[in-house]
């Protein structure tokens, strides 16, 4: 009890010590609470995000096969499924008919694409919740695109997915291949790509190796790739990701350059003074690490409350900017919060345990020399 | 009251806060459960590759599906035509022989 009694005396101290600087400290708690609240952001946004791409994508198709001319993707041939099929371990292939619509109307890009199971007939659409919002246009209602032979084709919306999907279909138009070629003027006897399924999924890999070897212009995308794609998406390599943790990291070498490179005057002082009305060198110890862990705790813990409100209940609303781009359909981030105690914790020890360390060796030094020294500088 | 007494009911109360946070992370996930299923339908029955992250451009788009040469042709930090390319790395198949096998 009565150690408890004499930590509770020093951090009374302590909190007192803190509000005679006010202004200072203030500051200081506020910053770091910005730093704590950015770092805490993105890693809740990115590995929210990823965990959500591992599991939605995990159905993707198996193999996609590609044709590439001069190193550029272009229609691949349908006879060339007639060369893939008889490979060992194919299961089924088909031909997969998707591409892009420009709208000049609101200056979005649409992704079109025509069903495999042909569960849409002529004449009707079914799209994203992101064109419904962007259009104004709603179930029963017509949309209007322009063929590439100029002609203004017109077509029923029988659908709209819901916005709670809008992650996989904000900008999707599914439609039936007769319109989609009509719209295209797409040429007949040729697919955008191929999409292959194979009875061992552990042959993905020597399945695309032959491929290549059959047909050396194609590119065999598996879906491990596909996965591994979205894996390293946000990556704290990826460009604005890295000037945020350069900035982060430079904040905290600052707090940390501000601490360790000696205490002030007063600080000096009041040290000083507490050592010569009786305080041991441990108390003063004591004191600074209660100082540090105050201002670093408090940041902490409210940093991390802030960050989970910004990402999950405001859809991220300060990275907005950055992730809409210059893109004009664009859905909005309701993640899932997939976090844990793990990114918690790592967020502690990178934030909380080097503040409150660099606060004790400067304190240590000053609190080992000799008092009256202390009290006449 | 005192200080430190006032100074540790403002960490519980933010410690139960963060308690609360995962508890609400919790409950959310398994309402979820279905949105996630429903999406993970649709990529099965529409054999879609990608999320629609970015639709600025075709790379962002369908960001697995991307070749070398539409994006990322100089360096993989090159400034970038979109600002959905500056916060996003070329897939990995892309920069290992650029995707070919």
């Amino acid at each position: 009890m009565g150690r408890i009694e004499a930590q509770r005396n020093i951090l009374d101290f302590t909190l007192s010590s803190l509000l005679r600087r006010k202004g200072k400290n203030s500051a200081l708690v506020i910053v770091y609470t910005l730093v704590v609240f950015l770092l805490a952001s993105v890693m809740f946004f990115t590995h929210s995000i990823r965990k959500e791409a591992s599991l939605v994508l995990r159905d993707a198709p198996e193999i996609v096969v590609q044709k590439l001319v001069a190193g550029r993707q272009d229609l691949i041939p349908l006879d060339y499924i007639d060369k893939i099929k008889d490979i060992k371990g194919v299961s089924s292939i088909k031909g997969r008919l998707w591409g892009y619509y420009f709208d000049a109307a609101i200056g979005a890009n649409y992704t079109l694409m025509v069903p495999p199971d042909a569960q849409i007939s002529q004449g009707s659409v079914e799209i994203g919740d992101g064109i419904s919002k962007s259009r104004q246009v709603y179930q029963g209602d017509l949309l209007t695109l322009r063929a590439y032979n100029g002609e203004a084709m017109l077509y029923q919306i029988e659908r709209i997915f819901s916005a709670e999907s809008a992650l996989v279909s904000a900008d999707l138009i599914l439609m039936d291949e007769n319109d989609f070629r009509n719209l295209f003027q797409f040429p007949v006897g040729q697919v955008t790509d191929l999409t292959l399924k194979v009875r061992n999924p552990r042959e993905m890999t020597t399945i695309a190796q032959k491929i290549s070897e059959i047909l050396p212009g194609t590119r065999p995308i598996i879906r491990d790739e596909i996965l591994r794609t979205y894996d390293s998406i946000f990556n704290w390599r990826a460009g604005i990701l890295i000037v945020i943790l350069f900035v982060a990291v430079l904040c905290f070498i600052i707090f940390a350059w501000d601490k360790a490179s000696g205490l002030s005057a007063e600080e000096r002082r009041e040290i000083g003074i507490l050592k010569a009305i009786g305080w041991e060198t441990s108390d003063v110890i004591l004191m600074k690490f209660w100082e540090g862990l105050v201002v670093s705790l408090s940041s902490f813990l409210l940093g991390i409350v802030l960050a989970y409100l910004h990402v999950f209940f405001t859809s991220s609303i300060l990275f907005e900017p950055v992730l809409k781009g210059w893109s004009v359909l664009y859905p909005e981030f309701k993640l899932v919060p997939f976090i844990d105690a793990y990114q918690v914790a790592t967020l502690f020890f990178l934030t909380v345990m080097p503040y409150a360390v660099a606060t004790i060796v400067p304190a240590w030094r000053a609190a080992t020399v000799d008092p009256d020294s202390v009290m006449r500088a | 009251m005192r200080k430190s007494s006032i100074y540790l009911l403002y960490v519980a109360a933010n410690v139960i806060i963060l308690c609360l946070v995962f508890i609400h992370a919790a409950y959310m996930r398994g309402a979820a459960t279905d949105m996630l299923t429903e999406k993970s339908e649709m990529v099965k029955r529409f054999e879609l590759t990608d999320l629609c992250l970015f639709t600025d451009a075709r790379y962002a788009r369908h960001l697995s599906m991307a070749d070398m040469n539409s994006a990322f042709q100089d360096m993989p930090m090159a400034f970038e035509h979109f600002p959905s390319g500056s916060i996003m790395l070329p897939p990995p198949h892309i920069k290992r022989a650029h995707g070919t096998y």
